[in-house]
């Protein structure tokens, strides 16, 4: 995000008069509230603001913001929001993408964009599954995923997002799911982050992968599965009776008991938001043993790409004069004098 | 040039004062003979004559040395007339070894002059060009002059005060033998040694070692008693129209008119590119040029380079991106959005040989269909084509107008012969040219039913094209995509009719661009032959159809710049000629596109080998077509 004065609006302000065309129940109908609710907390103003796309369900989502809205290509969206942002470091610049978009066609671009640390929010809606083309397995998808392309189930290892988005140079990494009531604050911490900041949200595509996410996104039993991770405060879980805990000897991550709330005897970690060896652990952190890591996984601000390009500009065109005449007649000239002759 | 000239080339190393040189200069790729081409070129200019270039080098950075396919060769025209083509056969060959002659011998005009550096035809090398005898000793050069002397240790002896080790030594073979080509064509080397002051300035040892390779070769030619065929040339500075001059390759002149094209409609300059011989030269001039507002950007690919310069467009930057054949390929897509979007966009092709990959450093101009019709759906896209270095310069502007006009992307065509080559250029006055400034919507531009202000993203103006708006203006939020879009208000619409028309005002606002009429470059209005020509060819056509008409054929010459929307009298003008003709080096692109828009009897004349016509080749089927 940029440093802005705040506009005051209301959730009613982002929407637009459009109809909203995903399927009733869809995660994304969710998704969008959380969007539309974080903007007016966060002050942003709406003739700044736009939300960028490439091809899917997921980035349908620009038509039904009230604000300026590219609708792009496959995957290219990260290429599309780099230009945009280039040629007007002014606007917030929200990208949004799906697990097929982002990471299959479009996984170059998100790699690039990540590591020049663009400054934006990019927002990857995470359904395992391609939902626009009906149903087809994607690169998130789980090994054995009957679809129409793999009726038999698939057997490709799937792609993880925070994962990729860390191994690419990402200095943000969020995590939240569509009907989380933490997604907000997930939304807003990526937008108080200087750069590229990379929020895979888990979505419920209701067609097409129904609740494939509920093992750790159902309400019940929510606690022992989740694992919200906030600056400064120990990683504990299920109601504080567990905490997460480094093995030095394997030099990973473990699950242990916390005896009443002496979480430090358990050796329970407290999240340094800044601690990039912890953040490859945290993203790579299996489900099932381990409960699910949400909220603000790594939050460590670099130099953002545009500054550069700014600070390169500025010392390049430095004692120089933009003057056309001059730059035309560079180098060595000569000059001709008399008349011309036509050469027939 | 060669106008008349051309005709007295037999002349041109036995008259003490010709009218114009074909000189070659090859050798191995790691000779440099594209520097000594490209500093033979400038003390060219600076004599005053006028000039063509054409660079020839392999697609391998450095082949292994001595091989046929490392061969690296530059050839120049120069003469007191005008001078159109790099020329068809050289007077003089250059050969830096043998390979380098096995390769361009048969290019050489009977009676030419050979200058071969002895040193290097040894054994080994020989076998490397498999040749089985000396050719300089075996008598197979017998129909040429040969001038053969030990170049490599002339250069080593010249610089041996500068302690160079052999190897170092040798790398200044090339200005030895400048230095000789100076001499020949009585030129100042002050220049030149200048310029190797300020190109060496941190190594002046490197410096006055290769100044004193090329005293010497210079020296040598003075003073050396040589009987026979070395003899001291003077070419007359040529006339032409008064005023300021440099040279320029069409790398240069599309970098350079892309900024004039930015500076008139008064836009900042986003150029996202891709690394693509032979485009790549234009990513590098203006990566250069950041205090004239250009931001030059150095994407993933060449998707994402397009795709950045639309997002910049998008955000009120004039967004301009550049590529080769393949690399236009993989940006069809986005091109595709640009069109949908409307935005403005300039698209640079640089053709090469094709398909795939094909030939990266040859010439060709196949990617006629790709830019005129190389897209799904109804996407039609303006197109230029460049016919020279000068000439791009130019046509750089009129895209950028079109595209800032129209609010449409707009495909640039030069080749690789326009991109490398050098020609000279009289610098034009940046203030003749008609300045078209961008407008951006800064308020609703309609009001609904109820009185309302009302914004409607795709309302047209009289040239059918919709409003810009920028993001970050107050009150003007709206979204564009490339789904299809309500004819006024850009929202997603299925609507069948809608459809229908917005197809049709997309075809319309192309087909409506305000194109200049064609013009004849050559010749009458009507009459038995027209020569159709567009792009880089019009050297040779208009040298052949200039000599054709001297023997008294009633031939003309058209040049389209205008590939998409055609000049709207093009089509009546081709039907006051009995034949129409057209050149290409592809296998008959713009024919099939003429035949389609105008239903005229155009023939093809196509060449693909990754050269340039030859003046003679296009000249005999002239001849041909009249017979």
């Amino acid at each position: 995000m940029n440093d802005m004065t705040p506009v005051q609006t209301t959730l009613k302000d982002w929407e637009t008069d459009q109809e909203v065309r995903w399927c009733p129940g869809c995660g994304d109908y969710a998704i969008l509230k959380a969007v539309q609710r974080t903007l007016p907390q966060i002050g942003a103003d709406p003739s700044k603001t736009v939300f960028i796309s490439g091809i899917g369900c997921s980035s349908r989502f620009p038509y039904y913001m009230e604000t300026y809205g590219f609708h792009t290509i496959h995957g290219r969206a990260p290429a599309f929001a780099t230009g945009a942002k280039l040629a007007n470091p002014e606007l917030d610049v929200w990208l949004v993408t799906g697990d097929g978009d982002g990471l299959s066609i479009g996984g170059n671009h998100l790699m690039h964009v990540l590591r020049r640390n663009v400054n934006m929010q990019i927002m990857l809606f995470n359904n395992e599954i391609y939902g626009l083309t009906k149903g087809q397995f994607s690169p998130t998808s789980r090994e054995g995923t009957r679809s129409p392309s793999t009726p038999y189930g698939s057997f490709d290892h799937p792609a993880k997002p925070a994962a990729f988005a860390l191994g690419a140079g990402a200095r943000f990494v969020g995590r939240g799911f569509d009907v989380s009531k933490n997604l907000p604050d997930v939304l807003k911490a990526a937008h108080a982050h200087q750069g590229a900041a990379f929020v895979e949200i888990f979505q419920n595509c209701i067609v097409y992968n129904k609740d494939v996410f509920n093992d750790f996104a159902a309400p019940k039993g929510a606690e022992d599965r989740q694992l919200w991770l906030a600056d400064g405060e120990p990683m504990l879980f299920a109601k504080g009776t567990k905490g997460i805990a480094l093995d030095r000897d394997a030099l990973a991550l473990k699950v242990v008991d916390v005896e009443g709330d002496d979480w430090q005897s358990a050796g329970v970690l407290v999240h340094d938001v800044t601690n990039r060896s912890v953040a490859h652990m945290l993203v790579e952190l299996p489900f099932g043993p381990f409960p699910m890591a949400l909220g603000v996984l790594y939050d460590d601000p670099a130099p953002t790409f545009e500054a550069g390009v700014a600070a390169e500009h500025d010392r390049a065109v430095e004692g120089k004069e933009n003057n056309l005449a001059k730059l035309l007649a560079k180098g060595q000239t000569w000059t001709v004098s008399g008349t011309a002759q036509d050469p027939i | 040039m060669a106008t008349q000239a051309a005709d007295q080339r037999e002349a041109a190393v036995k008259s003490e004062n010709p009218e114009a040189v074909v000189v070659r200069f090859a050798g191995d790729s790691g000779d440099g003979m594209q520097l000594t081409g490209g500093q033979f070129t400038l003390s060219t200019a600076l004599a005053g004559n006028d000039l063509a270039t054409f660079p020839d080098f392999p697609a391998e950075i450095r082949a292994p040395q001595g091989t046929l396919f490392g061969v690296s060769a530059f050839q120049i025209n120069f003469g007191s007339t005008a001078i159109e083509t790099a020329g068809d056969a050289p007077d003089v060959l250059v050969a830096m070894n043998p390979a380098a002659l096995k390769v361009n011998l048969a290019a050489l005009k009977p009676g030419g002059l050979i200058i071969a550096d002895t040193g290097e035809f040894t054994k080994r090398n020989l076998d490397k060009a498999h040749y089985t005898a000396n050719p300089l000793e075996d008598g197979s050069l017998a129909q040429y002059q040969l001038l053969a002397f030990d170049i490599s240790a002339h250069t080593v002896e010249a610089v041996k005060p500068f302690g160079l080790g052999n190897k170092d030594a040798l790398r200044c073979k090339n200005m030895w033998t400048l230095g000789l080509a100076l001499w020949m064509f009585d030129r100042d080397r002050k220049p030149l040694q200048e310029w190797l002051k300020q190109k060496f300035a941190k190594a002046p040892d490197i410096a006055d070692a290769n100044i004193a390779a090329l005293d010497a070769g210079h020296a040598y030619g003075e003073t050396a008693e040589l009987s026979g065929p070395l003899k001291q040339v003077h070419v007359d500075p040529v006339a032409t129209e008064p005023g300021l001059y440099r040279t320029i390759t069409g790398a240069e002149a599309v970098s350079l008119g892309l900024v004039a094209g930015a500076q008139l409609a008064e836009l900042p300059m986003f150029f996202g590119g891709y690394p693509i011989t032979p485009a790549s030269a234009i990513l590098h001039h203006l990566a250069r040029l950041k205090e004239f507002g250009v931001t030059t950007f150095q994407a993933e690919d060449e998707i994402a380079a397009i795709c950045s310069a639309i997002g910049a467009s998008w955000a009120g930057q004039l967004g301009v991106t550049s590529s080769s054949g393949p690399g236009i390929a993989l940006k069809t897509e986005a091109i595709g959005l640009g069109i949908m979007t409307e935005l403005p966009l300039v698209i640079v092709n640089s053709q090469r040989g094709g398909p795939s990959t094909g030939l990266p450093t040859k010439t060709e101009q196949s990617d006629l269909y790709q830019a005129v019709y190389g897209r799904n759906g109804d996407a039609p896209m303006p197109v230029i084509a460049a016919r020279s270095p000068a000439d791009a310069f130019e046509c750089a502007i009129e895209a950028c107008r079109i595209a800032v006009e129209y609010m449409t992307p707009v495909m640039l065509l030069t080749d690789g012969y326009i991109a490398n080559a050098a020609e000279p250029w009289k610098v034009p006055d940046p203030a003749s040219f008609a300045a078209f400034p961008a407008r951006f919507l800064t308020e609703k531009n309609a009001t609904d039913v109820e009185g309302n202000a009302q914004l409607l993203p795709y309302k047209r103006d009289e040239k059918g094209a919709r409003p810009w708006i920028k993001p970050g203006t107050p009150d003007l939020m709206h979204r564009i995509g490339g789904i299809e879009k309500d004819s006024q208000t850009g929202n997603i619409s299925y609507d069948p009719a809608n459809h229908q028309l917005m197809t049709d005002l997309r075809k319309q606002k192309i087909e409506g661009i305000a194109v200049p009429p064609q013009d004849i470059a050559l010749g009458e209005g009507a009459g038995k032959l027209a020569v159709v020509g567009w792009g880089s060819t019009f050297g040779p056509i208009h040298q052949a159809v200039r000599r054709a008409r001297r023997k008294g054929l009633e031939v003309s010459h058209i040049h389209v710049r205008h590939i998409w929307p055609m000049p709207a009298n093009l089509g009546e003008l081709l039907k006051g000629f009995d034949k129409v003709l057209v050149p290409e080096m592809n296998t008959g692109q713009f024919k099939t596109v003429l035949r389609d828009q105008f239903l005229v009897d155009a023939q093809p004349l196509t060449k693909t080998s990754g050269q340039p016509f030859k003046i003679a080749e296009l000249e005999a089927a002239i001849e041909e077509a009249l017979a």
